[in-house]
Order: structure tokens, then sequence, then C-alpha cells
């Protein structure tokens, strides 16, 4: 309770705080330009009224849509792969150097490739997005299979389980914990990917709408978007957090405390 | 056919305690070893020859290191000798020997399943309908005394649960083998009297053949019938083997208050000290 409520203190004291050096001239001058910084009640307006208006509405969902597909792909392939290459030592020790140096490359360098591929809707998004979510979840899988408790394994076999039934009894299960362990950092990495395709060049979206404000020295409009982000961050990575909790019922205390 | 016959005779007379001419298990000069780094070879366990009768409780015990968890490991199959061969019922055993179940010293349940889960899994994938695996897991659990723990997932668990759990796991399939390496190892002195005499309790029913590894003479000797003593590793050999002759049922706290207990306990001790020191000295107690 008191710490809920010292939370939001800090928030309510850092708004206040950004208000009062924005609109009070301390010393005949103001200390942060309203020009560069905006105001808080600015930033508020902007953002009430794009909801009023309801033109954040496509934007956002173009972003979700964006991100959710990024987040899929990238997971499917993530998990094929690293179940494949797990079981399949030689094929992995094949490919290790190329994986490792794809996975090295900053991937914003690769948006400007995908916009020219994939064209400015939104699967160059999608794209730069499953590039960033494959290789959290493909490590995780690899490593989850790699690593699977040998105790369980042999009273698996002990139990008479065939090589399939080991796959879905215990490689299966293992490996899904660990891609839930990277699932907060996937979901973020698939709207990290949404949203710089789009400030990269796209005609939607919450990162287009970043973009075009900072185009036009609309201070308040970045910081609007910027806020209408962070929320829609925090609501996506509530919801990863609640289906979590739901899954992984059986592992002590799952991701307590971290809200 | 004709092999199904004789294993389904030699079981029967197995069972028969007076016959201890058809061994369950039959370890013909066995010796285990791994490759070592340079090229060498490690040998854990050197010529062992061991028969289990049907419906026989053999108790291993040797200093720590000795190897005798990897001697239950070549009987469960999941590890091949470098030389000799291990028979299960008069056969020469290849791959995972489906006749054994195994009783892990470390934890070994699914830790994603439900503790019913855990216990039925064994007869899903031998291809038993699921409504009629649960109905027996449930049984077993109320056999191991864990009546509504259905649905606790083994995170949520005490130790000597999870063990319990594990003892339904491995029984459901009804083994003709049972192999134990330090099972209640983990637990605290009151646990694993209970769970001694848990085991001694289900056991009476079936009359399995175990192999019972422990480094704990005094539990050795109050479980079982014939106490095999290994020498402290490596190339570890078998010192000795003594029958018990307590009758049963018995009690493992009770046992051992018994004339004959300390006087067996004793003799074995003699045998046993000095290759447990040995041990220590090799390893420096660790």
């Amino acid at each position: 309770m008191w710490l809920r409520l010292g939370q939001v203190f800090i928030g309510i004291a850092a708004v206040a705080l950004w208000q009062v050096l924005t609109t009070v001239p301390i010393g005949g001058t103001l200390l942060m330009a309203p020009f560069f910084f905006s105001t808080p009640v600015d930033v508020g307006t902007r953002v009430f009224k794009w909801f009023a208006e309801g033109t954040i509405w496509l934007h956002l969902g173009i972003t979700l849509l964006e991100a959710v597909l990024a987040f899929v792909i990238g997971s499917i392939g993530g998990v094929i792969m690293g179940f494949w290459f797990a079981r399949q030592p030689l094929v992995a020790a094949l490919f290790d150097p190329y994986l490792k140096m794809t996975n090295a490359l900053p991937r914003v360098v690769l948006a400007p490739i995908f916009a020219l591929w994939f064209g400015l809707g939104i699967w160059s998004k999608v794209v730069l997005g499953v590039t960033l979510v494959f290789f959290i979840v493909f490590f995780n899988v690899y490593q989850g299979v790699k690593e699977v408790n040998p105790a369980i394994l042999s009273n698996a076999r002990m139990l008479g389980m065939n090589e399939r039934q080991l796959l879905r009894h215990v490689y299966w299960p293992s490996a899904l914990s660990w891609m839930f362990s990277s699932l907060h950092t996937s979901v973020g990495f698939a709207v990290v990917g949404a949203v710089i395709g789009e400030y990269l060049g796209a005609s939607a979206g919450l990162g287009y709408l970043i973009q075009q404000a900072e185009g036009m020295f609309d201070v308040a409009g970045v910081f609007a978007g910027m806020v209408v982000l962070a929320v829609f961050v925090v609501a996506l990575d509530t919801m990863v957090t609640m289906i979590e909790n739901r899954l992984l019922v059986w592992r002590p205390t799952p991701a307590q405390g971290r809200s | 056919m004709c092999d199904g016959n004789t294993e389904a005779r030699s079981r029967k007379l197995g069972s028969s305690a007076a016959d201890f001419e058809a061994p369950a298990i039959a370890l013909d000069h066995v010796t285990i070893g791994f490759p070592m780094a340079g090229g060498d070879t490690f040998i854990a366990v050197e010529d062992v020859s061991l028969n289990v009768a049907g419906g026989e409780f053999i108790a291993i015990v040797g200093p720590t290191g000795c190897g005798k968890s990897t001697l239950l490991n070549v009987v469960a199959g999941l590890l091949t000798p470098l030389e000799g061969t291990a028979y299960v019922l008069l056969r020469p055993l290849a791959g995972i020997n489906p006749a054994a179940g195994y009783l892990f010293q470390a934890d070994s349940l699914f830790p994603w399943k439900t503790a019913i889960e855990n216990v039925a899994i064994g007869l899903e994938v031998a291809g038993e309908d699921s409504s009629n695996a649960r109905k027996r897991a449930t049984e077993w659990l109320a056999r191991v005394g864990l009546k509504g723990f259905e649905q606790r997932y083994p995170h949520t668990m005490s130790g000597g649960q999870r063990k319990r759990v594990g003892l339904a796991q491995v029984l459901i399939r009804e083994p003709q083998v049972l192999l134990m390496d330090e099972p209640f190892g983990p637990l605290d002195a009151q646990t694993r009297q209970i769970m001694g005499n848990l085991l001694l309790d289900l056991w009476s029913t079936k009359r399995q053949s175990v192999l019972f590894v422990t480094h704990d003479l005094e539990e050795a000797i109050a479980l079982s019938d014939r106490v095999v003593i290994l020498s402290s590793g490596p190339a570890a050999r078998i010192l000795g083997d003594w029958r018990v002759n307590i009758e049963r049922p018995r009690d493992i706290a009770e046992v051992k208050h018994e004339e004959r207990f300390r006087d067996l306990h004793r003799e074995i001790w003699q045998v046993l000290r000095s290759e447990v020191m040995k041990g220590y000295e090799r390893t420096g107690g660790g």
C-alpha cells in the first residue's frame, strides 16, 4: 500500500516539477523553454484530443497488429528452429557462425532494406520485428531443449517413453518454460521492431505519429506519442504476465514481485 | 512366443521364495568405465558378478563415489558396461530394461505435471487410456498416503511427499525389478524411517526384486534380505555379501534394537570401515 502511494507520489512530483520549470519563471527566465520541452498540460491535452477525436486508434491498431504478427511469426520460427538445432547437433554446428553473425548485427540497419523489399506497408515492420523476436526465442528454446534436467530425462526413459513421447512430455514443456521466461523481452522487442520500422518510413502507426511530430518541431506531439507508447507497452506486459501466470502454474512463484 | 513363455515361467519360479535358481537379475563379470580426457579410461566398477533372485531385496552399500549408482544404471539399461553382461530374467539386456522401475536419488518428477499426472504418465505412454490411468493413479496416490494431493504440483510438496509421488510413479507400472538409488538420501531421519516402512509395506504385497543402493549401513540391514558391500572406488569390487536373517514384517525403527541386527551391523561395519576411511583419504572427505 505504502509502496503504491510512493510510486504515485514520484510520478506526480516529476510531472509537477516539469510543469513548474516550463511555466513559472525563476529569476526572470524559464529554466526549460516550452518550445523544447513542452508542458505536461499541453501533452495531456494532446493525448486527450487524440482519443477524443479517435485518430489515435488507427495508429495504435496498426502498431499492435505489426507487433503481434512479428511476435507470433518470430516465436513460431524460433521454437521450430530451436528444437531442430538442439536435436541435430551437426546442423547447429554448421550454422553456428552465421547465426551468431546475424544476431550480432544491429537490426536497425536492416530496416531500410526491408522497406525496399516489403514496401512501406505493415510487412516491412513485421519482418523487422521478426528478426528481433526470432533470435530471443530461438536461443531460449535451444537452451531449454539442450539443458533438460538429465535426471528427469532418465526417469522418462525408464517410464517407457519413446522418442516422440519424450519430445511431447519432456522436451516440449521444458523448452516452453524457457520460451516463456523470455516472453517479456520478446514482446517488448516486437513493439520496438514495429515502432522503429514506422519511424523510418510508414503512413500509419505510433512510430509514424512521433516521427511526423518531430518533423514539425511539435514537441508536445512527440511526448504525447511517447506517453501513449509507454502505456501501450505496460498494458501488453501486464497481459503477458497474466498469460504467464496461467500457463506456468507449475513453476515455483513465477515472476512474483515483478510489477 | 517361446521367449515369452520362458519369461513367464522364470518369473513364476522366482516368485516362490525357495527357488533362487532363476535370477531376476544377473550381473556377469561386469566392468564399468568411462572415457577420460587424454584417452584413458576411468574404471568405476571392476568385475562384479551378482545374482538377484526373484522377490529378493538386496542392499548395495559402499563408500561415497564407489560406483554404486553406475551399477544400477547398468541394470536399468541406461549404461552399457565395458565388459560383461547384465541379464534380466535370463535374457541379456539391450537398451532400456523394460522390467525395471527406477527411483532416482535426484528429484526426477516432471515439474510441469501435477501429482496425478506424474503417476499416470507411465501407464499413458504404455497406451492405457487416460481415464483408466487416472483412476489407478488416484488409487496409487492413496496407497502412498497422498490422498487429496492429486492436483498439487511438485514444487508445492515437501521432499518426502515428492518421494512418495516418485514411488507411486514407479510402482504403478508394476515393475518386476525395482532399482533405488539412495532414494531417501535427501530426507531427514524421521521421514527416512517412515518412507522405509512405507516401502517395505508396498513391497510385501508384490515382492519385486529390489536393488537398493545406500551408504547408510543401518538402513541397508533394516530393509534388505542381503547386504552387498562394495569397496571404495575406483575399480570398486564386491567385498562381501551377508544374508540378513531377520524375519518380516519388520519395523525399521524397532529392528535396530534387535540382537541380530547389532551383531550383523558390527560384523559388516568392520569390513566397511576401512573402505570408508580409504575413500575419505582419497577424496579428502568431499
